[in-house]
C-alpha cells in the first residue's frame, strides 16, 4: 500500500519536473512571443500606444509592462487576437490612447510645401521622398497612415485622405438576415 | 487525354427546377440603338485598362476606349458609333453598389463600323496574335470575365473543353446562341482550336437542351475533330472542375487548374465572340443576355454592351422598380441599383419571383440535418463553414475546412431546410480572410522599412560620429601645433594689452 502510494507520487513529481523543465526551456529557447506580438501589432509605427514603435510595444507586453488594449489602429480585433495569443482576459481599447479611425494615407499639398524635410525625418517607414528645398511626395503604398509627419510640418501641407471604398477594396457584409431575425 | 463515352458522376449536386422553358419560346432580339450608351472601362478581371478617348470625340463602332494596360487586363471598345459625352463615376452592375469609371455616349443612330479586316491567325506569329486578342476585349463570357488570351496563350493545351453545360436555373443565353448562331459557335472552336494548335474539341451539354443538341449534332456530322458529349442535367455541372471529371474522369484538386492536365475550358459566348473576332474582326461590344423570371415576356436580347438594363427589362414586360438578380439564382446576386447597364459579365436578369422573396426572409438555427454535406460538390462540411463563418473563427475556416475549396455554387443554401444563407456567410468569411491576408503583407512590409530605418539612423549616427572623431584626428597633427601657437599668441598679446593699461 504505501509502496503503491509512494511510487504514485514519485511519478507526479517526475512529471511535474518534467513539465517545468519543459515550460522553461520552451520559454527561453529562441523566445518568439516578442515577435508574435509584433506579428499582431499593425506596423503603423504611430506611437499611440506610447512607444516608440510597434516592436517597442510588443516588448513591452512580453515584459509584462504594458496591457494589451493600447494600440488604436489595432483596434478591437487586435485586442482579441493579442487576448488569445496571451491567454489573459479581452478588454475594450483604453480610450486615453486614441480611438481606431478609418485606414487613411497622408497626403502633401505640393504647391505649398517648401521642402524642409521635417517630414521625412518623421516618417517611421520613410515613405516621403523629396530632397531638401524641393517639393516632398509621399509615397502612397507605403505611407502607414500613422500621422507622424502632420505636427512637424511648419505650413500645414499635409492631409489625412481616408482610403476610399471602391470595387477592388469592397468585401462582402456580414449576411444581414440574421440581424433581421434578431429583432 | 483518353476520350470514353463514359459519364463520370460527381459527388453531390442538386437537380432545381430549371425554369428555363419560358425564355426560350421567341428567338434572341435586338432592340434599336440605345440613345445613351454607358461603357463601364472595366469590366473584367484584372487593372483597369488605359482610357484612349476624351470628352467630346467622335467615336465609331468598334473602336478602342480603354486599352489593356498590364497582361491580365482587357480592352474595352465602343458599341455603336456616336459622341463622348463623358467619362466618370457611374452606377455599376456590382454587388456592392460602389460606382466605377465609366464612358458615356451618345450614340448617332448611324451606327457605324471602324474599318475592319479578317483577320487570319494562321498569318500570324504567336506574339502578334497575342496582341491581337489583348486588343479584342474578349473576357470569359460566362460571368468570370477573365481576360481570354491569357488562356489561349499557351502550349501545352491538348484538349480544349467547351462549356456548354448551362447549368443554372433560368438562363438559356448559351442554349439560345447555339441553336441560332451554330455557325459562328462552331468557327469560334474551330479558330480556337486552331490558335491553341490541338486536334480535338469536345462539347459538353447538359441534356435539357435538346433542340441545340440536334441542330449541333446535324452541323457536326462529319466532323471528326469537334464531338458533343452530353451529360445528365445536375447542377452544377457547368463548374469547370465538375464538367471535367463528368466528361473525362479526371479528378482535379483545388492547387491545380485544367491547364496543368492539359485542359482548357471555353464557355460558348466566349467562342462565339473569338469566331466574330477573327472572322469579322469584331470586338466585344454585344452580348446576349437572358432576360426573365418574374416577367411579362421573358426572352434573350443580344444587347449592345453599354445598354441600360431598364430598356430590357420594360421590353420583357417588366416594372422599373422590380428586383433583379445578375446572373442565376444560384449564383448571382441581387443589384443594389438596377439603373445599370449591360455589361461583358451579364449573362442573365432576373426579375425576382415571390417565391424566390418567400425564402430570402428568414434564418432559423442549423439543426445539424447534413442536408447541406449530401449535396455538397466539393465534399466539404458546408454546417461546420457556416458556424465558423458565423462566429468569425478565420483561422480554423481555412486550415481545417478548406472554405476557399468552396466553389460558392449555393447547393447547400438551396437544400437547407432552415433557410439559412450559407454561401452568404461563405463570401463575407473569404473576403474578410483575403483582406487580413493582405493586411498582414502590407503590415510585414511597413515592419521591414521601419527596421531598416532604424538601421539607417543608426548608421548615419556611426558615421556622423566617425567623421568627427576623424576631424578631430586630422586635426591633431599639423593643425594642433598651429592652434597652440595661435592661442599662445592671443594670449601673449592680451597680456600685453593688459600690461599696457596697467602702466
Ligand atoms: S499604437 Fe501605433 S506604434 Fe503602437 S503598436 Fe499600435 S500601430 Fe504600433
Ligand atoms: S442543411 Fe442547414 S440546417 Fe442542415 S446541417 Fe446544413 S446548415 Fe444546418
Ligand atoms: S456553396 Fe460551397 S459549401 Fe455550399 S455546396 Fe457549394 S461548394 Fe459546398
Amino acid at each position: 500500500m504505501i509502496a503503491a502510494i509512494l511510487i504514485i507520487l514519485s511519478i507526479t513529481a517526475l512529471i511535474g519536473l518534467i513539465l517545468g523543465y519543459a515550460s522553461i526551456k520552451l520559454k527561453t529557447d529562441g523566445d518568439p512571443i516578442i515577435d508574435r506580438i509584433d506579428k499582431i501589432l499593425p506596423q503603423t509605427q504611430c506611437g499611440q500606444c506610447g512607444y516608440p514603435g510597434c516592436k517597442p510595444y510588443a516588448t513591452a507586453i512580453a515584459n509584462g509592462e504594458a496591457d494589451i488594449n493600447q494600440c488604436p489602429p489595432g483596434g478591437d480585433d487586435g485586442v482579441h487576437k493579442l487576448a488569445d495569443l496571451l491567454g489573459v482576459e479581452y478588454k475594450p481599447l483604453n480610450a486615453e490612447h486614441g480611438e481606431t479611425k478609418p485606414k487613411s494615407i497622408a497626403i502633401i499639398d505640393e504647391s505649398t510645401c517648401i521642402g524642409c524635410t521635417l517630414c521625412i525625418q518623421a516618417c517611421p517607414v520613410d515613405a516621403i521622398i523629396g530632397a531638401a528645398k524641393q517639393m516632398h511626395t509621399i509615397v502612397e503604398k507605403e505611407c502607414t497612415g500613422c500621422e507622424l509627419c502632420l505636427p512637424p510640418c511648419p505650413v500645414d501641407c499635409i492631409d489625412m485622405v481616408e482610403i476610399p471604398e471602391t470595387t477592388d477594396n469592397w468585401k462582402w457584409k456580414y449576411p444581414i438576415h440574421s440581424i433581421k431575425q434578431q429583432n | 487525354m483518353e476520350l470514353t463515352d463514359k459519364i463520370f458522376k460527381f459527388f453531390g449536386g442538386i437537380k432545381p427546377n430549371g425554369h428555363k422553358a419560358i425564355s426560350t419560346i421567341n428567338p434572341i432580339k435586338r432592340l434599336p440603338i440605345p440613345k445613351k450608351l454607358i461603357i463601364p472601362v472595366r469590366q473584367h478581371v484584372g487593372k483597369v485598362p488605359n482610357i484612349k478617348v476624351s470628352v467630346g470625340d467622335k467615336v465609331l463602332k468598334g473602336q478602342i476606349l480603354a486599352e489593356p494596360i498590364a497582361n491580365i487586363s482587357a480592352a474595352t471598345h465602343s458599341s455603336s458609333s456616336g459622341t463622348v459625352v463623358a467619362i466618370e463615376s457611374n452606377k455599376i452592375p456590382h454587388p456592392s453598389g460602389l460606382p466605377d469609371i465609366c464612358i458615356a455616349i451618345e450614340t448617332d443612330g448611324k451606327d457605324e463600323w471602324i474599318k475592319r479586316n479578317r483577320i487570319d491567325p494562321s498569318n500570324l506569329s504567336s506574339e502578334a496574335l497575342y496582341e491581337k486578342m489583348k486588343s479584342s476585349g474578349i473576357v470569359g463570357l460566362g460571368g468570370a470575365t477573365f481576360p481570354t488570351h491569357i488562356k489561349l496563350n499557351s502550349n501545352k493545351i491538348k484538349t480544349l473543353i467547351v462549356n456548354a453545360a448551362e447549368c443554372e436555373p433560368y438562363i438559356t443565353c448559351d442554349d439560345m446562341a447555339m441553336q441560332e448562331k451554330t455557325k459562328e459557335f462552331i468557327e469560334g472552336i474551330q479558330i480556337t482550336m486552331d490558335i491553341l494548335k490541338i486536334p480535338h474539341a469536345i462539347i459538353g451539354i447538359e441534356d435539357n437542351k435538346p433542340k441545340a443538341i440536334e441542330k449541333l449534332k446535324t452541323v457536326l456530322n462529319k466532323s471528326k475533330n469537334i464531338s458533343i458529349k452530353v451529360v445528365p442535367t445536375v447542377y452544377p455541372s457547368g463548374d469547370e472542375k465538375r464538367l471535367i471529371y463528368l466528361m473525362l474522369g479526371l479528378k482535379i484538386s483545388k492547387e491545380k487548374r485544367p491547364v496543368d492536365f492539359g485542359i482548357q475550358v471555353f464557355n460558348v459566348a466566349t467562342l462565339i465572340s473569338i469566331g466574330r473576332f477573327f472572322y469579322h474582326s469584331e470586338p466585344v461590344i454585344s452580348r446576349i443576355v437572358t432576360v426573365t423570371g418574374a416577367l411579362k415576356r421573358p426572352n434573350n436580347y443580344e444587347a449592345l454592351i453599354g445598354t441600360p438594363i431598364q430598356e430590357l427589362i420594360k421590353d420583357a414586360g417588366g416594372k422599373s422598380d422590380q428586383e433583379i438578380i445578375m446572373g442565376g439564382p444560384m449564383m448571382g446576386f441581387k443589384l443594389p441599383h438596377t439603373d445599370v447597364s449591360v455589361t461583358k459579365a451579364m449573362n442573365c436578369l432576373l426579375a425576382i419571383t415571390d417565391e424566390m422573396k418567400s425564402k430570402d426572409t428568414f434564418e432559423m438555427p442549423c439543426i445539424r440535418c447534413t442536408k447541406c454535406v449530401e449535396v455538397c460538390p466539393a465534399q466539404l462540411q458546408p454546417q461546420e463553414l457556416y458556424w465558423h463563418a458565423k462566429s468569425k473563427q478565420f483561422e480554423k475556416l481555412t486550415e481545417d475546412y478548406k472554405l476557399f475549396d468552396c466553389i460558392e455554387c449555393g447547393c447547400c443554401s438551396y437544400v437547407c431546410p432552415s433557410n439559412i444563407p450559407l454561401v452568404q456567410y461563405y463570401r463575407y468569411a473569404k473576403s474578410e480572410i483575403r483582406d487580413q491576408l493582405k493586411s498582414s503583407e502590407v503590415a510585414d512590409i511597413a515592419r521591414e522599412r521601419n527596421e531598416f530605418r532604424l538601421y539607417r539612423l543608426e548608421r548615419e549616427k556611426k558615421e556622423r560620429a566617425e567623421r568627427n572623431a576623424q576631424r578631430r584626428a586630422q586635426t591633431s597633427d599639423s593643425d594642433k601645433k598651429k592652434l597652440i601657437e595661435e592661442k599662445k599668441a592671443a594670449i601673449a598679446e592680451a597680456m600685453k594689452r593688459i600690461e599696457e593699461k596697467e602702466k
